[in-house]
């Protein structure tokens, strides 16, 4: 290890114990459990900063960081696998005895043994751990891929293709059309006027059917039908310019909260 | 005279507490003062079994009463009693005054049901005519999705004709997908710098068909990498997806005729939780140093940090995703983006197997039936709300109830 490193190793040291002296000190009175309670905002503070310390470059801090996210997520999840689907939604409609051995109360409808299926379909996964019959483990993976296939199958032609279609059932010049001169001499530029509602139906006719050009594989996009493919991707990327400043704000409220726990919760500056 | 005073505060103290605590299997709480405000009761009420359903439901109507028509504000609202196979009724619903209509949810096919209703004014009930008792019907079909299955139908067969085609030997063409150019390209630099490619699925399960389109063409570059011999690692967020992922790459190096060079360590699982998930690729990423960055599947929050860390490594990155809150940070960060429907058309378009060939083919007449639709129904909407032409808005009308989401 390089002499660098164990200076910089014992300084968080001793920056981590005094912020916990610190912090435990300014918790008494108001906590019965002020050691603790210190030690878990310095230890929130540090992971932050670990993790934050991976836009310098990859350190020891991050990788600390990172391994005991991804341990204590992997086995927070198990466990609630295993409490949540198993023992709470499963194990009551199976069986009353073992119900009673988990303490979880019994479903009102009563046992169904039609959810012995998806109990068969795990102990047939979990017999990819042979060697000999692990090739089993393919059909409850089949059946998965198969189903979701499926359903889905109808549910995207209800929502993204049908619905998509009659949504796209909008009137390009409005309600009683008297001529682009009456148009001009009435011209109303509110939110709920005709000019207003004219833009937006056109905005929506030609995003959808410009953007299905665009989607269609069967053709070469050239001529007439490159031109609206054209406008197609040009519609596609000016929603993503928009949705792309949208979700970057979303992204600094969140920096936010954390430098705001940095320096209000933990260096009480603010 | 004093005895018949206190039998009339007995009396009204009686029925003050009965409106206080009304029962839901007492409706009718009829006292006999001449200061009630009498209402009349709804009439012709019906009870229907509902059509189209598993024998859950039950369509009420009624004509509300006459003294909730005069609108002068005599009647409060409405109270709805269920009585189940010749019970006691118990109160299922309340309305508002003006309400004609409702769906009861909550009964079964096995049992019989009848139903009244009490209009009420602030201190009086009057009961409606109990209707006869009904039993739900399941039906089979839903037939309001006549012309749902009737689309499902034409794509579907359509996918199964144009698959035969190109079983026959037809030629099917397809244009080019810039991204899916560069699979190969990509492969082959990963080769010449002797570095690993990196494969990440998404963090959806199995039941996302952007993870089962990301597996599809993870199966396409599976083999061109066993092909050119090169390493490659994917982590993956989900067991299932792993379990999957692990068949896929098998499947491609057996193909491939190097069954010996695969190894389960190539897909790995590290956690479910989505920021743990990134954390660990991202560290991955830092110290592998991938040449080339696969992103297809389904992708949330974590997509821009993915993509970012990738491009600072100078990986090639080839991304795809459904999604369209995740695209423009793929776009912005990565060498190549399938853009929706792309990710789905890209196995088949690598793979250039019949199947799936047949399949993209299908889709495209699905799209080429929604163009013509909207052509056709954006032009009569357009006249007939214009210039008040019957004709067009007639049709703007059937084509709403032909692609109705019912």
């Amino acid at each position: 290890m390089r002499k660098v490193t164990i200076i910089v190793m014992a300084a968080v040291i001793v920056l981590f114990l005094a912020s916990w002296i610190l912090k435990a000190g300014a918790f008494q009175g108001e906590h019965d459990h002020y050691i603790i309670r210190g030690f878990l905002v310095t230890f929130a503070a540090f992971l932050t900063l670990a993790v934050m310390s991976f836009l310098y470059q990859d350190n020891p801090y991050y990788k600390f960081a990172e391994h005991l996210f991804v341990g204590v997520s992997a086995a927070f999840w198990m466990c609630m696998g295993f409490w949540t689907t198993i023992v709470q939604n499963l194990v009551p409609r199976l069986s009353t005895s073992l119900a009673d051995f988990f303490e979880v109360p019994q479903r009102a409808e009563g046992l169904n043994f039609f959810f012995y299926t998806p109990v068969i379909l795990g102990i047939l996964l979990l017999l990819r751990l042979s060697r000999k019959i692990g090739w089993i483990s393919r059909w409850p993976l089949a059946f998965i891929v198969g189903t979701t296939a499926g359903l889905n199958f109808i549910r995207y032609l209800r929502s993204d293709f049908i619905k998509q279609i009659s949504s796209t059932f909008v009137p390009l010049l409005g309600r009683d059309w008297e001529g682009i001169g009456a148009f001009f001499s009435n011209l109303d530029l509110s939110a709920t006027g005709q000019l207003v509602m004219m833009v937006s139906n056109w905005v929506i006719f030609l995003g959808v059917f410009c953007g299905l050009i665009y989607f269609y594989f069967s053709r070469e996009h050239k001529g007439v039908f490159g031109a609206g493919s054209r406008v197609g991707i040009w519609i596609l990327m000016i929603t993503f310019g928009a949705s792309f400043g949208y979700t970057v704000m979303g992204r600094i409220s969140l920096l936010v909260g954390r430098i705001t726990f940095l320096f209000r919760d933990w260096l009480e500056l603010i | 005279m004093k005895l018949s005073v206190f039998l009339f505060v007995l009396l009204l103290s009686i029925s003050i507490s009965a409106q206080d605590e009304p029962s839901d299997t007492d409706p009718a709480i009829i006292v006999p003062d001449s200061e009630l405000v009498v209402v009349a009761p709804v009439t012709s009420l019906i009870a229907e079994d509902h059509k189209y359903d598993k024998g859950d439901h039950i369509d009420l109507s009624w004509v509300p009463s006459i003294d909730d028509q005069l609108l002068d504000g005599t009647v409060i609202g409405y109270k709805l009693y269920r009585s189940a196979n010749g019970g006691e009724p118990v109160l299922v619903e309340e309305f508002p005054p003006g309400t004609n209509a409702f769906t009861d949810d909550g009964v079964y096919s096995d049992s019989t049901y009848s139903y009244f209703i009490a209009a009420l004014s602030e201190n009086y009930a009057a009961e409606s005519n109990r209707t006869a008792p009904i039993a739900p019907e399941v039906e089979w079909l839903n037939l309001h999705r006549g012309w749902l299955f009737l689309i499902a139908l034409i794509v579907g067969g359509s996918v199964l004709l144009f698959i035969n085609a190109a079983k026959r030997g037809t030629k099917l063409f397809v244009r080019k997908i810039a991204g899916l150019e560069a699979v190969d390209d990509a492969v082959g630099r990963a080769t010449e710098m002797g570095r690993p490619i990196l494969f990440i699925p998404g963090i959806r399960d199995m039941d996302d068909v952007q993870t089962l389109a990301g597996l599809t063409i993870l199966g396409r570059v599976a083999r061109v990498i066993a092909d050119y011999d090169t390493r490659i690692f994917m982590p993956t967020s989900r067991s299932l997806v792993m379990t999957a992922g692990r068949e896929t790459v098998k499947a491609a190096y057996t193909a491939a005729g190097r069954p010996d060079k695969y190894n389960d360590d190539m897909v790995t699982y590290y956690t479910d939780e989505q920021f743990g998930y990134v954390a660990a690729v991202d560290g991955v990423m830092v110290r592998e140093k991938p040449a080339t960055v696969f992103l297809l599947g389904a992708f949330f929050a974590e997509s821009l940090i993915l993509a970012e860390t990738g491009n600072s490594i100078g990986a090639i990155q080839i991304a795809g995703t459904a999604r369209p809150a995740q695209l423009p940070f793929f776009i912005a960060a990565c060498d190549f983006t399938l853009i929706g429907e792309e990710l789905f058309a890209a196995s088949a378009y690598l793979s250039g197997e019949p199947m799936q060939l047949g399949s993209l083919k299908g889709q495209d007449v699905g799209k080429a039936i929604a163009m013509l639709a909207i052509l056709v129904g954006v032009f009569s909407a357009t006249v007939g709300l214009a210039w008040d032409i019957e004709f067009f808005n007639d049709i703007v009308e059937y084509l709403s109830d032909v692609f109705s989401a019912r």
